[in-house]
């Protein structure tokens, strides 16, 4: 049902081109959202979740960086092949962003208000006025206290929660269809945290947008997500349903990912945390499979072909070689997976 | 404030008295007229004496007569070369700013290209070459050799234009190289990128959002360039025959022209301080966070 899907990356290349040399952040990456939904990005620190996302509304900055294939769809328009003129007229009004941090993502100098009426005014062509009452309207939607006041003050004389929550109206004030929310809550305090993705779940249902959420708080996946995409190494790992990914996770980087989600949570930072080894350099990408130093069950294949996506159900995609059914045998030697991966070779 | 003067006034005082030599020697007078003068202007009392009557006549704001100029009222001669220089200097704040921040603004935009580099070289050359030897170079070419612009004095807007210039342009290229890291650097900020992701237009995100982000270092930077000026204008206008304060000022300091040494430095002291307060009130204007803490203080 091609209809269902808001947004659909193909196939996604994009590199920069630094004094360095040339960093191949994102390799092929593909993934799509529907309508409604809210699929999730994991994966760890510089793996290319932003770079992949950002890149669909040309946000990354050009020079140094450079879309070098791909298509991307979004509700039927090719957003690629799209002059920048145009679109404008999408990024704010038909898809809005948020970023990571509050504390610096809003002009210092100009009201929090005009910060919002700004895209109003571009988008929808409402007077003064009338962008004023709309952004009052979603200061209070956010709930924001005293939006009449708040519209008048500058960013500075906010909290960090109140900043995001700006961000967020402003996201939201032209209705997109889709909000990219990239670690909306990283570096606000826990219950601050609660409180923005409550806000942004509520907002959702109130106004249907589909959501790409980018972060690295797995707790935070597992209550919003219905789809869940996992990155390694500029590179789609494994792709699903949010019961595929952690009911059935398949691929070895993703079992590492869960397995190292500390069971003390609250009080611990859920974070990513430590796979032992590090994600290869992107400067020079490695042959074969990215995870494979790392990967326990790394194979001979594995070091000189790149596995392709294998389905692993409806919607559910594993980009490793253990997929392939010549392999069905590997995982038997390993504790604990001997009957998940029987079961597999099985199906397929 | 006034004690911060009271201090740079009696420094002022003994410093001068403490320079060999007093107004009338290098004249060719005989020793008993020259101590005659000393005695009319009082010269021949005790240092500290000299001292308490100065201040005594400053408080009721008499800063008292020019020793070797034809007897003229210090205050006068203020009156007179004040606002030739204050013209001088606002031309050569106005080249530095206008000119200064265009270029630099350019550069920043354009950073890595041949526009980028030419402005940055013209910058170069502003910085270190000083702004009397740059004068001499413009009388010389400009004046002389192509005639364009008159080589001294002071008798209408063509006179201004080369001093300003000359005056100005260490100013321009420290606020064009300013300029150039500001704009870099806030293009490279957040809240650019957000500007973008609601879908302005580059135009709207230069005029709206980094502009006037990019100045604010600059206006911080103002007080000092402008007090650079000021200083600058006493050899400039000396080298350009300009009838400034600035010259007087220099003048005095060869002749060991007491009252007008002081009379000028205090003056100069309180024009400095005078400006630096206009500058934190510009600051004040463009940048929100300091205007609110102000306000609540
Ligand atoms: N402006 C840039 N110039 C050069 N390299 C860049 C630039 N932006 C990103 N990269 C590279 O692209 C890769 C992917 O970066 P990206 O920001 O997408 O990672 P990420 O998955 O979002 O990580 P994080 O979780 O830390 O935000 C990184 O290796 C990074 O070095
Ligand atoms: S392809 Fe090979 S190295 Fe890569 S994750 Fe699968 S088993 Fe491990
Ligand atoms: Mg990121």
């Amino acid at each position: 049902m091609a209809g269902e899907r808001l947004l659909d990356v193909k196939d996604l290349e994009v590199s920069f081109y630094t004094y360095a040399g040339k960093v191949h952040a994102v390799r092929g990456v593909s993934f799509h959202v529907n309508r409604g939904e809210t699929l999730a990005i994991v994966g760890e620190s510089g793996c290319g979740k932003t770079v992949s996302v950002q890149s669909t509304i040309k946000l990354i900055p050009m020079p140094p960086g450079k879309i070098e294939g791909g298509t991307v769809l979004f509700d039927g328009k090719d957003l690629t092949a799209m002059s920048d003129r145009d679109l404008q007229s999408v990024r704010g009004a038909e898809i809005g962003v948020i970023f990571q941090d509050p504390m610096t993502s809003l002009n210092p100098t100009m009201t929090v208000g005009r910060q919002i009426t700004e895209g109003l005014i571009k988008h929808q062509k409402l007077s003064a006025e009338k962008a004023r009452q709309r952004a009052i309207e979603m200061l209070s939607l956010v709930e924001m206290p005293n939006p009449r006041e708040r519209f008048r003050q500058y960013p500075h004389q906010f909290s960090g929660g109140m900043r995001q929550r700006v961000m967020i109206a402003i996201a939201l004030s032209c209705n997109p269809k889709l909000l990219i929310a990239d670690e909306p809550t990283t570096g606000l305090d826990v219950t601050i945290q609660a409180q923005i993705l409550d806000l942004m779940k509520s907002l959702q249902t109130r106004m249907n947008t589909s959501i790409i959420l980018i972060t690295h708080d797995l707790g935070v996946v597992s209550k919003l997500a219905d789809r869940i995409v996992v990155m390694y190494a500029g590179k789609v790992a494994e792709a699903g349903s949010s019961e595929d990914i952690f009911y059935d996770a398949q691929h070895p980087y993703t079992q590492a990912l869960l397995k190292s989600v500390p069971r003390l949570h609250e009080e611990a930072r859920r974070d990513l945390l430590a796979i032992p080894g590090t994600p290869p350099d992107l400067f020079v990408p490695p042959k074969g499979c990215a995870f494979a130093p790392r990967c326990g069950y790394a194979m001979r294949v594995c070091l000189d072909h790149q596995p392709g996506a294998f389905p692993a159900g409806d919607n559910h995609a594993v980009a490793c070689w253990l997929m392939d059914p010549r392999a069905a045998h590997v995982r038997d030697g390993h504790a604990g997976r001997a009957e998940a991966a029987g079961a597999r070779g099985g199906a397929s | 404030m006034l004690a911060a003067l009271w201090i740079i006034v009696t420094a002022t005082f003994f410093l001068m008295h403490s320079i060999p030599g007093d107004p009338f020697l290098g004249d060719k007078v005989t020793e008993a007229i020259r101590q005659n003068m000393l005695r009319k202007y009082g010269l021949d009392k005790p240092l500290w004496e000299q001292y308490v009557i100065y201040l005594g006549n400053l408080l009721r704001g008499d800063f008292g007569t020019s020793l070797k100029m034809l007897h003229r009222s210090v205050n006068d001669m203020i009156r007179d070369g004040f606002p030739v220089s204050a013209l001088l200097g606002l031309e050569a704040l106005a080249y530095a700013v206008t000119i200064g921040l265009v270029l630099g603004t350019l550069a920043g935009f354009r950073h890595n290209t041949w526009l980028d580099y030419l402005a940055m070289f013209v910058a170069l050359i502003g910085i270190s070459v000083p702004g009397f030897i740059m004068g001499g170079l413009m009388q010389y070419v400009i004046g002389l050799k192509l005639g364009w612009l008159p080589i001294a004095r002071w008798e209408g807007f063509r006179y201004t234009i080369m001093p300003a210039a000359a005056l100005g342009l260490g100013t321009l290229a420290v606020m064009a190289r300013m300029m150039r890291t500001s704009v870099l650097e806030v293009t490279n900020q957040d809240y650019i990128k957000t500007a973008k992701a609601k879908g302005l237009s580059q135009r709207e995100i230069v005029f709206r959002h980094i502009l006037r982000n990019a100045i604010l270092p600059i206006v911080t930077i103002l007080g000092p360039l402008t007090a650079g000026i000021v200083t600058g204008s006493f050899v400039i206008e000396l080298i350009f025959g300009i009838p400034g304060l600035g010259k007087y000022y220099v003048q005095s300091i060869f002749n060991r022209d007491y009252t007008l040494i002081l009379g000028t430095t205090i003056f100069y002291a309180v024009l400095l301080v005078f400006l630096n307060f206009l500058v934190d009130v510009a600051y004040g204007i463009v940048d929100p966070r300091i205007r609110l803490m102000r306000s609540r203080e």
